[in-house]
């Protein structure tokens, strides 16, 4: 813990803490974040065949996504919270225009093309903790029931939108991000375990109303992978071969069989976590997890020393749903959770995600950076 | 004021507490994560690489290169050649149509075709664009490098002399393994053993690279058979005229080096082309010559001669009496075409006479014909090794009765191969001495067996000249230039119920040259049914021109110099 609160000290060089606070960037977070995308860059190089073509196109969209964490660590957490519901407002109009005219790839509809394609689900990702954050900053808290039913319309508005799109894995992203709004905000016990029951409850009208049949075939078949081992069980047993087979120190980069002779699907993708257990085994996986508890630990050190509510509970949003991501893509990847389109964090080849992630890192820096000194 | 305060510090505790709550739900999170990971990296490693190697690792074959089968001097009668097959995984190509008009050109086909035959095959994953190509063009298409394009790499057999030798050569299967002949008889030589070596192979099963040999191929060896393709044309070529001439049903044609065994050369009619797979069925690829039996004839009465000689009972002038040209036999009455009245043994063969042939056997011990008979390599196969070589009929002298001692005379009521009689002829050839038959070509020539006392062949060679003397059945079978000696027989061809009427075997066996023999030779035409059908006509001038050309092509001296005819030549080569 002393590391992730202790960053300033660890920037010996003087001139370097200066430039970094002169950028409103946090060094600890810029750091970890710096050693996951270049894990994730070797990850992908290898998985992509060695095309280095792609590796630049991703290398460019971290680019981008890094000059979004700059401009958002400028600026003032104040001015962000007053421009929250705006940017919500403007979100769940997108997300109504998606499903109007959207484009459709992989056979939903999640593409926007406005000049550049975009998904407006990755503005909700920010959106909707920001809008809670804002309802509840300047509220008695813990909130009324009243607040938290707003909270939980503010939530459940864009999620259903994103549910029909269909893109189930960003839908349950997003209302992790507000329940985690809502919990630091400091709910009663009470209104906790209602709502687990009223999820376990909802549970079978979600199985027989709400999921498609391939969302319940995924789910089914991490009960039994080899019910179906050349259809819905064939990533999740590809995967477990790959991670399993790394062993403790892995077979080595570029050189992972089931990576580099195509039986791993999506290994650039969703999949990635495998070829790093593959070819950097246990060790190189360990050390994935490592950085990104390192990564959230960082931000919930922010979130717990922010000097107001709004800052501290975005904050904590944005770490847990962050972890959460990690987590669940993980968890899918070694056949603990159901194959849910949820990318690895940082690592995954894609662009609308990484700017997304680091724009949340961007504003974790900016409620860390610009604090006032204040008296206790 | 304070109030307000106390509210915002609980407020934060209560943050705090939770943010401690929440990062033990983390690190929870991130155990059972760990612990997944060491269960399957740790504990479930071994097997979870076996299933990872069990994905890429494959044991492929190596195809060894089959032997070559040449003739006697190095021409070959079977070859191997590599040829490509270009597959293509039309899922892959499908990706990249603007592709399909290079490839289209590659083949030599029309793009539209092409992509058509692509999309009509678009769920599969496996399609065969061209089979058994010449390697060099199959390195064309790999060279535009398309995805889901590959080749794979197979042998083909081929047979240079065709028609000519395929009875002999026999062919293989799809597999490259031998079905029929030499090719079958010497698998196991020409075959060589297929290596293994282990591959990496990608998910469509590509094969990406070569890990390592595990046992290189270790190629056929080749075969040098005995035949020799020169004589061996010639035979073809005499046997097929004739059976069309005579508009036979089948015909075999055997040469035999008397000074080693071999064979050197066999046809049969009908042919086939073992090049062509659609002309495989059993009545044309059969080599008549070793598989089939037949009644010998007239052609057998040599060796009861020699029976008669070698009893004591018989010398070369004893006289039979043939008047009046039949004989009964229990039921059966055995005739002659005329009456011959006295006759010696040589003037007896020289007839062929029914009569004579029959009393000479029928005087003789059986146990002592039956015991020459079987010295001359009847009833039992040769030792050709060829498969399904027949040995033919001849049953125990115990079970003879009179009838079947007289019919055995003049060739009934036993049976032998072509590749039987040849064998017999030669050991006639030779003196008496026996050398195994052989199909490969013999480097040194095993010590021969005595089988018949070289005297009483000697003798019977001297009688089997006048058969091809002017008075003789068989003059047609004569050569120019050399001294020829042989036997001519024409045998009634079994049909239901006895023997047909007006269907016949025409046979002549012989050799030359008489003086010092070379080679022993047996014609067989079956069943001619135009015009002539004896063994003196039909057979003897197939003999005649196919001891003719091999004594020339073997540079054989010639042992009857006419010097007449010799000048002509010399004059003629002159001018």
């Amino acid at each position: 813990m002393s590391v992730i609160a202790d960053s300033r000290r660890s920037a010996d060089v003087p001139g370097l803490a200066r430039i970094l606070a002169g950028l409103h960037l946090d060094g600890l977070l810029l750091t970890s974040l710096a050693a996951v995308m270049a894990i994730g860059l070797l990850a992908l190089y290898s998985s992509v065949g060695q095309n280095t073509w792609l590796v630049v196109n991703q290398v460019t969209r971290m680019g981008a996504a890094l000059v979004a964490m700059l401009a958002l660590a400028q600026i003032d957490p104040a001015w962000l919270r007053r421009v929250s519901p705006w940017i919500y407002g403007a979100g769940l109009g997108l997300l109504v225009m998606v499903l109007l005219s959207g484009d459709v790839g992989k056979g939903a509809q999640r593409w926007l093309d406005l000049g550049v394609r975009f998904q407006p689900s990755e503005i909700m990702k920010l959106g909707v903790p920001m809008m809670l954050a804002w309802l509840l900053h300047d509220r008695p808290l813990p909130p009324s029931f009243g607040m938290i039913i707003t909270s939980l319309v503010l939530v459940l508005a864009p999620v259903a939108l994103i549910a029909l799109q269909p893109d189930l894995g960003t839908a349950i992203m997003i209302t992790a991000s507000g329940a985690a709004v809502i919990f630091l905000a400091g709910i009663g016990a009470w209104y906790m375990i209602g709502a687990a029951t009223v999820a376990l409850v909802s549970l079978p009208a979600l199985w027989y109303f709400v999921m498609h049949e391939y969302q319940k075939k995924r789910v089914l078949t991490l009960f039994d992978p080899d019910s179906d081992p050349l259809g819905a069980g064939y990533h999740i047993i590809q995967s477990k071969i790959a991670i399993g087979s790394g062993g403790l120190f892995g077979k080595g980069w570029l050189n992972g069989t089931q990576s580099q002779l195509e039986f791993l699907p999506e290994r650039s993708t969703d999949f990635i976590f495998a070829v790093i257990g593959e070819e950097f085994g246990l060790m190189g996986a360990l050390a994935v997890l490592l950085i990104y508890l390192l990564i959230v630990g960082r931000g919930l050190y922010i979130a717990a020393t922010a000097q107001d509510t709004f800052g501290r509970l975005l904050a904590g949003s944005i770490s847990l749903t962050f972890f959460f991501y990690a987590f669940v893509n993980t968890a899918m990847v070694t056949g603990l959770l159901p194959v849910v389109g949820v990318p690895l964090p940082l690592i995954s080849f894609g662009g609308t995600s990484m700017v997304t992630l680091l724009a949340g890192f961007g504003i974790l820096m900016s409620i860390q950076t610009h604090r006032k000194l204040l008296a206790r | 004021m304070a109030r307000k305060a106390t509210a915002t510090q609980s407020l934060l505790n209560s943050f705090r507490l939770r943010s401690h709550f929440v990062a033990a739900c983390m690190l929870l999170g991130a155990l059972v994560l760990l612990g997944r990971a060491v269960q399957l990296q740790v504990f479930n490693k071994d097997f979870l690489n076996e299933q990872a190697a069990a994905r890429h690792l494959r044991v492929a074959q190596i195809v060894a290169h089959r032997g070559a089968i040449m003739d006697r001097n190095g021409q070959s009668l079977a070859v191997s050649t590599p040829v490509d097959s270009i597959w293509v995984d039309p899922q892959e190509l499908l990706r990249v149509p603007e592709q399909i008009p290079a490839l289209a050109r590659a083949l030599g086909e029309d793009p539209e075709r092409v992509a058509r035959r692509l999309t009509r095959n678009g769920d599969k994953r496996f399609l065969y664009l061209r089979r058994h190509m010449n390697p060099a063009d199959a390195e064309k298409i790999l060279a535009l490098d398309l995805p889901g394009v590959d080749r794979l790499r197979e042998y083909r057999r081929y047979y240079p002399a065709g028609e000519v030798t395929g009875h002999l050569v026999g062919f293989t299967d799809v597999d490259d393994a031998g079905q029929e002949g030499l090719e079958l008889a010497y698998d196991h030589w020409l075959a060589g053993r297929p290596g293994q070596r282990k591959v990496l192979k990608d998910r469509l099963g590509r094969v990406v690279e070569d890990v390592e040999a595990i046992e290189p191929a270790s190629p056929g060896r080749t075969l040098a058979s005995s035949i020799d393709l020169r004589i061996q044309y010639l035979a073809y070529r005499a046997l097929k005229g004739a059976v069309q001439q005579h508009d036979a049903a089948s015909g075999s044609v055997v040469v035999l080096d008397i000074a080693t065994g071999e064979v050197l050369a066999m046809v049969n009619q009908p042919a086939y082309n073992p090049n062509d797979r659609t002309q495989r069925d059993a009545a044309r690829y059969r080599n008549r010559a070793i598989t089939d039996i037949l009644e010998p004839g007239s052609a057998l009465k040599p060796l009861v001669v020699a029976a008669a000689l070698e009893s004591g009972q018989y010398q070369p002038d004893t006289v039979v009496n043939t008047a009046p040209g039949f004989i009964q036999v229990g039921a059966k009455l055995i005739k002659d075409k005329r009456n011959h009245g006295r006759i010696d043994l040589a003037t007896l063969l020289a007839r062929s006479s029914n009569v004579g042939a029959t009393k000479v056997a029928m005087s003789l011990e059986p146990e002592q014909l039956y015991d020459v008979l079987t010295r001359f390599g009847l009833g039992r196969p040769s030792a050709s090794g060829f498969p399904g070589e027949s040995g033919g009929l001849l049953s125990h002298h115990s079970n003879w009765r009179p009838i079947s001692q007289a019919t055995l005379a003049y060739g009934y009521g036993l049976s032998m191969t072509p590749l039987q009689l040849a064998q017999a002829y030669a050991i006639l050839a030779a003196g008496g001495l026996q050398r195994p038959v052989s199909l490969l070509r013999v480097e040194d020539p095993p010590i021969p067996r005595r089988v018949i006392r070289e005297d009483v062949a000697q003798q019977v060679l001297a009688m089997l000249e006048t058969v091809v003397g002017p008075d003789g059945t068989g003059a047609a079978a004569n050569v120019a230039n050399y001294r020829v000696a042989g036997k001519t027989g024409t045998a009634r061809k079994i049909a239901p119920g006895g023997y047909a009427d007006n269907r016949f075997v025409a046979v002549f066996a012989g050799l030359a040259p008489a003086t010092a023999p070379r080679l022993a030779a047996v014609v067989i035409v079956d069943d001619p049914r135009a015009g002539e059908y004896y063994g003196g006509t039909v057979a003897a001038p197939v003999f005649s021109a196919v001891m003719e050309g091999a004594l020339r092509i073997l540079a054989v001296a010639p042992d009857n110099f006419m010097l007449e005819d010799s000048r002509t030549t010399l004059a003629a080569t002159a001018r």
